[in-house]
């Protein structure tokens, strides 16, 4: 048994222990459970890939006279000003003004909100257009200006939910091409996508959230954020496989960082042609080895996470609920999986590469005492499930 | 008789050029395979050319001599699909939907997306698919 303080005082001293969930996996099967248990303070996980539900708020300062924006776009991207005077909130899958999206089936969707904070956070000029209906204490109407983000007085992501705990695998049963948020699908199953870091991925190694919870500190993109709340869409009542892993979406988080911190590897727009744009983040989550349970939940395997195949032309649309098959994370990553005795081949939208890079930067930051683990001030929830929209009649 | 090689090469042949059977003469003249996977003419009457040639060292630089005397430029670098290494991050979404595995996953365990160049056919898959947009067209 370890403490929270008792990790810090040896992250503080350069002393930690510190693992990514890919390597812990062989080490855990070397040393014994109990051995390394001891021995190791910190595990870290990341994932990285597409975060629609992504964007951050904007405090642009005061121009001479003032203005009070009603409505702005940033590079012709529409920003939300339902708020103070000069704070926007640019999300990622705002399409630019004037796109056509799919009236020319499939669109292209080459710029939108992702690109645009990619390109903030490049360090690019990028205009700033914005109306006002004009009041006595915020006379101006109009203004066109240019900026960076070190012009902004405040540029903080805000992520209602990221890192789901677990994902679909999408096919396409029918007979044409669709365009989906999970890539192009080809007609009769002749492909499958799926979207996670599956064993190096952070819900899935704190499958209970017994350490990851409101007020984690994370990494995202670089900066040092936190886990603001549970993710929206967070289900954590979910059927689990017997080590306890979701074998569907289950659990997300809500994060937070000051952009100004981001480094740009880790922040890239995306287009996806017939469907939009979005954001693909990165995210590293520490896990402090407190007892042997919290490190044996770190040691899953690609082959112990299953996810369900899911088929993105009638079931997934329609919300029927169901289900293909399932198929595990290791089968995923061989590059060809079966379904009904047919060889299906697989891609993926989230890269491991990426992911294995940002655990090892969070992890090469902890041992050099430079980030501090803390412990969560709320836990996530465990038995919520996911609610649908009912359409009612009015009463 | 010295031994046969292949190379892959993007030709560029600016205005006035495109009318001349160029082609023709690679084959019949200085004895070359050629095995044409991509060419366009612009409006501007532009023409844009990649192709493998196939024969002896001396016979390919032969060849590459007489395109020459047209004023067309012959890239072997730059091919006429090009992957960007700083925008790729490694996902993996293109490698399914490249025909002849020229983009593929060679490590397992780190699963960095390589690019074989030499097994390119420039079909443009990996330029339509790529969410990043890593793979371009340079016509």
């Amino acid at each position: 048994m370890k403490t929270y303080k008792q990790i810090n005082e040896r992250i503080e001293s350069g002393k930690a222990v510190v693992l990514t969930a890919d390597e812990i996996i062989d080490y855990v099967d070397k040393k014994g459970l109990a051995a390394a248990a001891k021995e190791v303070d910190v595990v870290t996980t990341a994932t990285f890939g597409p975060m629609c539900s992504s964007g951050c708020f904007l405090n642009f300062g005061h121009s001479k006279p003032k203005i009070r924006m009603s409505e702005a776009l940033i590079q012709d991207v529409l920003v939300y000003t339902g708020i103070a005077a000069v704070d926007v909130y640019l999300g990622a899958t705002q399409l630019r003004h004037g796109d056509p999206a799919n009236m020319y089936y499939p669109g292209e969707f080459r710029y939108g909100g992702g690109h645009v904070i990619e390109d903030l956070i490049a360090g690019k000029s990028l205009q700033l257009f914005a109306l006002s209906y004009g009041t006595d204490c915020y006379p101006l109407r109009e203004i066109r200006t240019y900026f960076t983000l070190h012009d902004l007085n405040q540029a903080i992501m805000v992520n209602p939910r990221n890192c789901y705990q677990n994902y679909n695998v999408a096919i396409n049963n029918s007979d044409r091409t669709i365009y989906t948020y999970m890539g192009r699908l080809e007609p009769n199953r002749k492909n499958a996508n799926y979207c996670s870091a599956g064993q190096l991925s952070p819900l899935l190694n704190d499958p209970y959230y017994e350490t990851i919870g409101v007020g984690t500190c994370v990494w995202l993109a670089g900066a040092h954020g936190h886990v603001y709340s549970e993710g929206t869409q967070h289900a954590g009542q979910c059927k689990r496989t017997p080590g306890g892993v979701p074998t569907g979406g289950a659990g997300t988080l809500a994060l937070t960082a000051d952009m100004k911190q981001m480094k740009k590897e880790f922040v890239r727009g995306v287009s996806f042609p017939g469907y939009g744009v979005s954001l693909a983040l990165g995210v590293g989550i520490p896990i402090p080895i407190l007892n042997e349970e919290i490190l044996k939940r770190t040691c899953v395997r690609d082959r112990d996470i299953v996810a369900p195949v899911i088929d993105y032309s009638s079931d997934y649309p329609q919300n029927t609920g169901k289900t293909v098959c399932q198929v595990n994370y290791e089968q995923l990553r061989s590059g060809e999986i079966e379904i009904d005795g047919k060889k299906v081949q697989v891609g993926s939208l989230s890269s491991y590469y990426k992911a294995l890079e940002i655990a090892n930067l969070l992890a090469d930051e902890i041992r050099r005492g430079d980030f501090q683990l803390v412990k969560p001030i709320a836990a996530l929830s465990k038995d919520e499930a996911m609610k649908p929209l009912v359409k009612r009649k009015q009463t | 008789m010295s031994e046969t090689v292949t190379k892959k090469l993007m030709l560029y042949f600016p205005k006035c050029e495109c009318e001349k059977p160029i082609i023709y003469h690679l084959v019949k003249d200085h004895n070359l395979v050629v095995n044409v996977f991509r060419a366009k003419v612009t409006p501007e009457e532009e023409g844009f050319l990649v192709l493998d040639v196939t024969g002896t060292e001396e016979q390919i630089q032969s060849g590459i001599d007489f395109v020459k005397t047209f004023n067309v430029t012959v890239n072997f670098t730059g091919k006429g699909v090009a992957r960007d290494e700083a925008k790729c991050t490694h996902c993996g979404y293109c490698v399914p939907y490249c025909p002849t595995g020229a983009l593929n996953i060679t490590d397992g365990q780190t699963r960095q997306v390589a690019y074989d160049e030499s097994k390119c056919i420039e079909c443009l898959a990996c330029v339509r698919v790529c969410p990043f947009g890593a793979c371009t067209s340079a016509f």
